[in-house]
């Protein structure tokens, strides 16, 4: 191998700058996706397991289109597809206030919504029905027991796949350098064009995004000992 | 409600699970301080019937009137009549992220707007009458199951109902831990509570029952005072059904 590093390339020149800003542009892109997602995960999770047939249809309708389209396509959609059906004014306004930004951070947000809500209905579904009607035979509304019982039980239960989501989401969002989002793959190829660095500078980006997930997997974690149901089965802490 | 009238009527009601007719042509009144044991085998009916006066299940002919309202009607306020009828079920459905004490009170503060602290108050009273002032921060997961089923009496209580039902509330416990339960049952029965439990117990039956009232295949049998039905069955059905439930 003949091949010389030349780490220096990661802080010399614009290139600390350009990390450091691509890392945050990753970190309010991923953060504002992943409210949306975790809203309309939450709706739509919960609508699918209502008795009222038409929102249930409605939740159903979301989460299958949603799921079933790529990504990468959403984000053109989204970029390429909706600006031109605008008028003039408001594409121009849009353009000069980062509409790649909101175009990426939708279609992000939407896109796991969909599959953050499967994850959400999964975590109601494991509560025994007898839980629902405990609470309404108390006098609660169905509004009532979903907000008090079933989801604070059901947001419990399924910590670990909304971690692993929520991990998707984050790296996914490197998808949005397709649409000029600057964010961190999107500056780690910028410092790679500059400097002719490819190994330096995606070992940067791999090592950004793994500390991410890293520190988001190891506040999960204390969020699910933080809590968790008393007597349900546990990996670690004393027996109930 | 106007006084005298009953508290729980069933007039000609019907109900279907598909095509299977699990009530049928029910009539029934329930007075109010009445404490009314509804027995059968299994699949009779009998679970289905009392979650007909919450509206747990709907009938589709006929009606159910609870304390003086059609719970049939349309556009029926069913979280208010709830808050007059409250329910113990079989498998004690305490909710396992909160503590007793939460668990007691919660709908007083959610439902009736209570101040927390005389939430807690009620709620520690009612503890205390179920014989588990101790417990009050225990999770339902650290009690045994008489225990659980007692906080879930509390928390019905909690709301201060007119009427409890009761759904085979001892039939998920151990043995020893049903008289417990059903020492707290026969107290409230003795308070003059109007109740309607479905039950295999027939010694609590016989001892706390102002009334019985037999099912099978969806039908109310035969009804009437726990001394004659004991004694003398007037159905071939029910003397079958003691004489299956009595011999051991």
């Amino acid at each position: 191998m003949n091949y010389t590093f030349k780490w220096s390339v990661l802080w010399t020149g614009e290139s600390g700058r350009w990390l450091l800003q691509g890392l945050l542009t990753t970190l309010e892109l991923s953060a504002l996706a992943w409210v949306l997602a975790v809203a309309l995960g939450i709706l739509a999770g919960a609508l699918r397991t209502v008795r009222f047939t038409p929102l249930r249809w409605a939740a159903t309708s979301y989460v299958e289109f949603f799921r079933n389209v790529p990504l990468l396509v959403w984000m053109f959609f989204w970029y390429f597809g909706v600006p031109p059906l605008l008028p003039r004014g408001i594409q121009d306004w849009l353009f000069n206030h980062g509409a790649e930004f909101w175009a990426g951070m939708l279609a992000l947000g939407v896109y796991h919504g969909a599959r953050i809500s499967e994850v959400i209905r999964s975590g109601i579904q494991s509560i025994p029905r007898t839980q629902f009607e405990a609470s309404v035979a108390m006098g609660l509304t169905t509004f009532q027991s979903y907000r008090l019982i079933i989801l604070p039980v059901a947001l419990r239960l399924i910590v670990p796949p909304a971690t692993n989501e929520s991990l998707n989401l984050l790296k996914n969002s490197s998808v949005a350098l397709t649409i000029s989002v600057a964010e961190l793959t999107f500056q780690t190829r910028q410092i790679e064009t500059y400097t002719a660095r490819a190994i330096e500078a995606l070992t940067a980006g791999t090592l950004i995004y793994l500390v991410l997930c890293l520190s988001i997997a190891t506040i999960m974690a204390k969020v699910e000992r933080r809590y968790a149901i008393p007597g349900l089965i546990a990996r670690v802490g004393p027996a109930a | 409600m106007t006084a005298g009238e009953p508290a729980i009527v069933f007039r000609d009601a019907d109900k279907w699970f598909g095509k299977l007719h699990v009530l049928r042509d029910i009539n029934l009144a329930i007075a109010a301080g009445d404490v009314v044991v509804v027995c059968g085998p299994s699949g009779s009916g009998k679970s289905t019937l009392i979650r007909c006066v919450n509206g747990l299940e709907r009938v589709q002919a006929g009606d159910v009137v609870v304390l003086g309202d059609s719970i049939t009607k349309r556009g029926v306020n069913l979280p208010a009549l709830r808050t007059r009828v409250g329910m113990v079920f079989q498998s004690f459905n305490l909710f396992p992220h909160m503590t007793a004490l939460q668990n007691i009170m919660l709908a007083p503060m959610k439902v009736r707007k209570l101040a927390r602290a005389e939430a807690e108050k009620t709620a520690r009273a009612l503890l205390e009458r179920v014989g588990l002032r101790e417990k009050a921060d225990a999770y339902p997961a650290n009690l045994s199951g008489g225990q659980q089923q007692r906080v879930a009496i509390a928390r019905a209580l909690a709301m201060q109902p007119k009427i409890m039902l009761f759904d085979e509330p001892t039939s998920a416990l151990d043995p020893e831990m049903i008289n417990e339960v059903l020492d707290v049952m026969t107290a409230l029965a003795r308070e003059g509570m109007t109740m309607m439990c479905v039950t295999h117990e027939m010694g609590f039956a016989r001892r706390v029952a102002h009334r019985v009232v037999f099912m099978d295949e969806g039908q109310v049998v035969e009804e009437g005072t726990p001394q004659d039905f004991f004694a003398a069955p007037k159905s071939d059905r029910g003397k079958q059904f003691l004489s299956k439930i009595l011999t051991h």
